[in-house]
């Protein structure tokens, strides 16, 4: 069944995104990330112009990421304060990505940039985890105890001026490493359409030494702040957020995530990071190959005129 | 003063030209041509996946020999509303392909269908069509930076119609015009699932042994169906409230899916 866009302005298959959108909710369920990292491109290869790709991905983040701050919050595993002021920094990075965004796509090198961040970005975070969880991986098979991180070890980090006490947290840092946290993510998620729980989650954990139980909850609670930041700025300068395919892909994705979520339960820890990382790398090495490949056109073309 | 011996004088000549003809009457009229639309707005509705638009004309006095002996051919064009359009170039940098050199275009024409009795070549001459500026070949893309060399923009405007028509935007059918009798046709231009909205202009030429004889136009106006059209006017005459609405909508689906579906 088809269905034509408003905003997108083409013809799209009903099925193919509910089913894009319920394949990623069970993934994003059952390694509870917001899954915008892997909607973004799945549109772009579906052919949806990567501008609205993005702004629209931001749109559907935000159901998913409120949906799991509820149960978090109901559990307060969330910490306000800390959270507050993630968002705070993620404001001012929304609103410069916003503006790199709009300069970007005049200069004709939006798909570019996007494409490079996120082969960049995925490729780190997913190396990083595939080493990282398959090195637990061998240790439990081994029979060796696994070798727990100290959080109560200090880095330079802890050392930096202005401090600020979060009680949720259990924690005394400075706000300094907060709002630049919060920053890198805002501009992330305003110019690759991205929750960016995928960095933030790690972030909290190893540089600031955030309890892991408080941490997805909190980061959650800023995601859905950033990305409806996001929507509405991308709404109003660059009108590209498509409420149709937003709602195809949420509808989709808040079913997927609950059967994925069983699906979670059932998965031993080091073995869900292996498969997510292994995930996250097949999509930037899919990106890559589409940076590095002769495109079957070189030439392309767009309106003219667009701020 | 001036202005108003002017004025006059535009009146009598106008009068003049008005009564020309009757006091002229040559012996054979001229041939003519016209063309009708059954509507003139055809909405996309949110099942639209290209169509055919039939467009019905007629020859004014042709002439019977001529018509017999099939000299008459008519060309039939859809022609979409003029925009600006960049093209870009990707050229390998460091491995990656990079949009490189870019050219604008002012008053692109959006779609270009064409619908023709025979073949453009076998119709006319080129030059012809280079004179009445028809078919996508020979329509002129005016460069936005005319000091560009004329390489480099006889390059993109060829990459220009190539996309246009690899993307179904611009067409040709040949074949898509048929005479149903002496005088009456029928013209079938193809409409791409692409199709721009705004006001196309639909034009008919007719020729009589190569030689180009009359034009005739009529407009169409292409429009997104009454939900669509709401929703993208809405994103952009009332963006920000738009933008609540998206988000207010997000929040609204996951909390209800929570609720469907909760597990806790």
């Amino acid at each position: 069944m088809g269905i034509y866009l408003p905003i997108a302005e083409i013809s799209v298959n009903v099925f193919v995104l509910l089913a894009m959108g319920a394949a990623v909710g069970f993934l994003s369920g059952m390694f509870g990330v917001g899954g915008g990292f892997l909607i973004t491109p799945l549109l772009i290869f579906y052919n949806i112009p990567p501008a609205i790709a993005v702004a629209t991905g931001a749109n559907q983040v935000i159901a998913s990421s409120f949906s799991g701050a509820l149960s978090h919050f109901k559990r307060g595993t969330l910490d306000f304060k800390l959270g507050g002021v993630l968002l705070a920094g993620g404001i001012v990075g929304s609103t410069a990505g916003i503006y790199v965004f709009a300069l970007l796509r005049r200069l004709g090198q939006l798909d570019l940039f996007i494409s490079l961040l996120y082969v960049a970005l995925l490729g780190t975070v997913g190396g990083l985890m595939l080493v990282e969880s398959v090195n637990a991986l061998r240790a439990t098979r081994s029979g060796a105890a696994p070798v727990l991180k100290k959080s109560g070890q200090h880095n330079w980090i802890h050392r930096l001026p202005f401090k600020m006490r979060f009680r949720a947290s259990k924690l005394f840092v400075s706000v300094i490493p907060v709002l630049g946290l919060g920053a890198a993510i805002g501009f992330l998620s305003s110019i690759m359409g991205v929750g960016g729980g995928f960095i933030m989650v790690p972030a909290l954990i190893y540089l600031l030494k955030v309890p892991t139980n408080v941490v997805i909850g909190t980061s959650l609670f800023q995601i859905i702040f950033t990305s409806a930041y996001t929507t509405l700025v991308h709404a109003t300068t660059n009108q590209t957020v498509d409420v149709i395919l937003a709602f195809l892909l949420m509808a989709g994705g808040v079913a997927g995530a609950q059967y994925g979520a069983k699906a979670g339960q059932r998965l031993r820890g080091e073995q869900l990071r292996a498969l997510l990382a292994l995930l996250v790398l097949a999509v930037a090495i899919r990106l890559a190959i589409d940076l590095f490949a002769t495109p079957p056109n070189p030439y392309s073309l767009s309106a003219a005129g667009l701020s | 003063m001036a202005g108003l011996r002017a004025f006059a004088a535009t009146i009598s000549l106008s009068l003049f030209l008005a009564l020309s003809p009757a006091t002229a009457q040559t012996p054979p009229p001229a041939e003519g041509i016209q063309i009708g639309l059954s509507t003139d707005a055809i909405s996309i509705t949110a099942g639209f996946s290209g169509a055919d638009l039939t467009i019905f004309g007629s020859l004014e006095n042709p002439d019977p020999l001529v018509s017999r002996q099939g000299r008459y051919d008519v060309v039939v064009v859809l022609e979409g509303p003029p925009r600006p359009v960049v093209v870009r170039r990707k050229d390998r940098v460091l491995g990656v392909w990079i949009n490189l050199q870019s050219e604008t275009f002012e008053n692109v024409p959006v779609s270009y269908s064409v619908a023709t009795t025979r073949p453009l070549q076998d119709i006319a001459d080129p030059t012809k069509y280079k004179q009445l500026s028809l078919g996508a070949q020979n329509l002129y893309m005016k460069p936005a930076d005319e000091t560009d060399s004329p390489t480099t923009i006889e390059e993109f405007t060829a990459a220009l119609r190539e996309r246009k028509t690899a993307t179904g935007l611009y067409s040709e059918n040949v074949g898509g015009v048929q005479f149903l009798s002496q005088s009456l046709f029928r013209a079938t231009v193809r409409l791409a699932p692409n199709i721009p909205v705004g006001t196309h202009k639909a034009r008919a030429f007719l020729f009589k042994s190569g030689m180009f004889v009359k034009e005739s136009s009529a407009q169409l106006e292409i429009r997104k169906s009454g939900f669509e059209q709401s929703i993208f006017r809405v994103a952009h005459d009332y963006s920000f409230l738009y933008g609540v609405f998206a988000v207010s909508l997000a929040m609204l689906t996951g909390w209800l899916g929570r609720i469907v579906f909760r597990k806790d």
